[in-house]
């Protein structure tokens, strides 16, 4: 078990259903403004919450890494082509450098982060099996269903290895010299193959334990608990510290009014 | 808990789509508790038994049922619970990422209040002696330990019939012994009808009471104690591919001319991302001549054969291809360095899962596979496809689709693929797997030939003692001990 499948200390009394409401009860509103302000408070308030809740830097980072590539990304795409206005520094072709696309430069790189890392930090590593069991008895979701997803989850891991065992057993009998598309469509479709077989024999073996219809019990329990109250009153004080401010200092952004 | 009543009168069993039955006019009666060996010969129908007493042969469309099949009087697929099935494939079994999760999953499906679902876990896990923490993950397993697991989730639904499909097929000998005993602990424990499908009879004659052959055309053939039946038609049964105790099986080897070395290990270590699997393995892989591979699970067996087919880069040491191997054409000296027709024309290798090197969608296209790629003229393809389909008797599946095979016939077909291209060295990943005595017998008679007659040299991974005393001509032993050149056993000199 690597670092990234195991829920982070402080999220593990949460039932795994409730960051999945915190992420649209966060995420709605703070896609609604395009601010400097509130996205800064945003996350900074994350990152204290996140320290307090024992939630360390390492954990924050390991989890939201692609985020670090993905705000500098589109910062520098908005820095380059957004909409001019106000002074402008540089300019190429079709990019122009403008007060007002360094301003939004910052603002959607910040942005990215504000609401990229908290969601990630609260959802990556959620443990596949806690999460159906919350979605099956708390979030009320047909359990066939969700049960059936999740021994499908338990299935990627051995199509893994099932993936490298193709692409060996490929080589070894001199069919690899066909160009690199033809082969990895080939050998997908061994894949595909070996995955439908897999899943109907696991489908047997569910039915076999009498897997059905019927009224089941739950071995373990999935209940919302004072933890959860927590998760969303926290997510609510910080969307509310974070747009409020923006609306009170005036740098509230809506989108639908586009640029300055 | 009472053991279930079995009673089948005229049963069959057609699966939609095929021309024959796969069970016909099958009488008969099994009483409570007792524990029934089932043998028969391949195609006879076993696995269909168990999966209609399992209730889990699907409905109308999959095929068309005859005569009546009841278990404690009804029909199985109206009872949930009251059979449990586990299946060869150990993989197939596991259900859930933790060991107690898994064993739960029965009891849960059959609405047991939750308390008592982790008492009865507890419980199950300590009458199959399978010692793990509930919360350890089900990958982390070995084969023996995964099929306890499923033993476990079995029997906390507290069954009244337990059926077991080749449950040790594709373990280890300590595996065997250890799916044995555990069968063995429960059967007497919970007073539960127990019928069992395997070949390998000597490892289930301490369990049963009573020995029941299907024959292949439909119905029971034998009946009996297991002394009854085994002794009256113990040579039949082996005819038919029953490993019969105290018949031994014989493969004639030719007299024995190794020859030039055609493969160099230098201090190999092999493993997947650098990680390192076995010790340091310095050897000579020699024409003429057959090394047979044994160890324990998760000794490297399997990395190793995959270094030295030229599959996987060696972490440490080298594997070096000699120049009567690499003639005409190859200058390059480290396999896998080579392009995978110069490879495939020089190394086959036949996997432990066969269905992972299959292309074709008829197993006569292939075994043609890699002849096509090698631009073979097609009279000789052609030619080579039905001399195979007949060495490896698969002629009657010339047109089926590679993936319909059973485990047995499947692993024939794999070996018949990699002898196309006829390459010098063979690598074979328990090329016994699943295999009964008459194509087991067919399979190491064809393997020996290779090497007597042909001058090819195998390297065949393998647990199991009847190959290594037939094909090692010398043994590596991997696992604990030092493999150099001094863990290398030649075999006793062959007259």
């Amino acid at each position: 078990m690597t670092a990234l499948t195991r829920t982070p200390r402080g999220l593990d009394r949460v039932n795994p259903v409730t960051p999945f409401v915190a992420a649209v009860l966060y995420s709605v509103p703070m896609l609604l403004t395009i601010d400097l302000v509130s996205a800064a408070i945003a996350l900074g308030a994350w990152i204290i919450v996140f320290a307090s809740a024992g939630i360390g830097p390492r954990t924050v980072l390991r989890r939201s890494w692609p985020l670090l590539l993905a705000a500098p990304l589109s910062a520098v795409s908005m820095l380059l082509y957004a909409e001019p206005g106000g002074r402008i520094h540089a300019q190429l072709w079709l990019i122009v450098i403008s007060d007002q696309s360094i301003e939004l430069a910052l603002a959607i790189g910040l942005r990215v982060l504000a609401i990229g890392v908290p969601i990630l930090v609260g959802l990556v590593g959620l443990d596949p099996t806690r999460l159906a069991d919350g979605l099956a008895q708390v979030a009320r979701l047909p359990h066939r269903f969700v049960l059936a997803a999740l021994a499908g989850v338990r299935l990627f891991g051995v199509l893994g290895e099932d993936w490298r065992q193709i692409a060996l057993a490929r080589r070894a009998r001199g069919l690899g010299d066909t160009g690199a598309v033809r082969r990895a469509l080939q050998a997908a479709f061994a894949l595909l193959v070996v995955a439908l077989r897999r899943g109907g024999t696991l489908a047997t073996a569910m039915e076999a334990r009498g897997f059905g219809d019927a009224e089941r019990t739950w071995a373990r329990p999935s209940r919302l608990t004072r933890a959860d109250a927590v998760l969303l009153l926290v997510t609510a004080v910080v969307v509310a510290l974070a747009v409020g401010t923006a609306l009170a200092t005036g740098s509230f952004r809506p989108v639908w009014q586009g640029a300055l | 808990m009472t053991g279930s009543r079995i009673r089948a009168r005229g049963w069959g069993w057609q699966h939609a789509g095929r021309d024959a039955p796969a069970v016909a006019g099958l009488d008969l009666e099994v009483e409570p508790g007792e524990r029934v060996l089932l043998l028969g010969p391949s195609g006879a129908g076993k696995s269909t038994l168990l999966a209609a007493l399992a209730g889990v042969l699907g409905g109308d469309d999959e095929g068309d049922e005859t005569g009546e099949l009841t278990v404690d009087g009804a029909h199985p697929s109206s009872l949930r619970g009251t059979a449990g099935l586990v299946l060869q494939d150990p993989q197939a079994n596991t259900i859930m990422s933790r060991v107690g999760d898994d064993v739960a999953f029965g009891c849960e499906n059959l609405a047991v209040p939750r308390d008592e679902i982790w008492s009865r876990v507890r419980h199950a896990l300590e009458a199959v002696a399978l010692d793990v923490a509930l919360d350890r993950s089900t990958a982390a397993l070995s084969g023996g330990q995964r099929q306890r697991l499923a033993l476990a989730g079995v029997i906390a639904m507290r069954p009244g019939l337990i059926l077991l499909d080749e449950p040790t097929a594709n373990l280890d000998p300590a595996g065997v012994v250890e799916v044995r005993d555990a069968v063995a602990r429960v059967a007497a424990e919970t007073g539960a009808t127990l019928v069992v499908v395997e070949h390998r009879v000597e490892t289930w004659l301490p369990v049963v009471d009573r020995v029941v052959v299907l024959a292949a055309g439909g119905g029971a053939a034998a009946d009996g104690s297991p002394a009854s039946v085994l002794g009256a038609h113990g040579e039949q049964l082996a005819a038919d591919g029953v490993w019969v105790p105290g018949l031994p099986v014989e493969v004639a080897r030719g007299t024995r001319h190794a020859g030039e070395a055609l493969l160099e290990l230098d201090a190999v270590r092999s493993g997947r991302a650098g990680e390192v699997v076995h010790e340091a393995v310095s050897l000579e892989v020699r024409a003429g001549e057959a090394l047979v591979v044994t160890g324990p699970n998760g000794a490297g067996k399997s990395t190793l054969a995959l270094t030295l087919a030229g599959l996987l880069p060696a972490v440490e040491g080298e594997v070096r291809a000699t120049e009567p191997l690499r003639a005409p054409d190859v200058r390059e000296p480290r396999p896998i360095r080579w392009r995978p027709k110069q490879l495939a024309r020089r190394i086959g290798t036949v996997f432990q899962q066969p269905e992972h090197q299959f292309v074709a969608a008829r197993v006569r296209d292939e075994i043609a596979a890699g002849l096509v790629a090698l631009q073979q003229p097609k009279h000789e393809i052609a030619q080579r496809v039905d001399g195979l389909l007949a060495a490896l008797r698969l002629e009657a599946l010339a047109d089926a689709n590679p993936f319909t095979l059973s485990g047995g016939e499947q692993r024939r077909l794999s070996v018949a693929t990699v002898l196309a291209p006829a390459p010098r060295v063979m690598v074979l990943d328990e090329p016994t797997f699943g295999q009964d005595r008459r194509t087991w017998t067919e399979l190491v008679r064809l393997i020996a030939s290779l090497v007597d007659d042909r001058g090819c040299s195998v390297v065949a991974i393998t647990h199991d003692p009847d190959v290594e005393r037939v094909l090692g001509d010398r043994t590596l032993r991997l696992g604990g001990t030092a493999a150099e050149h001094g863990g290398l056993a030649p075999r006793a000199e062959r007259a």
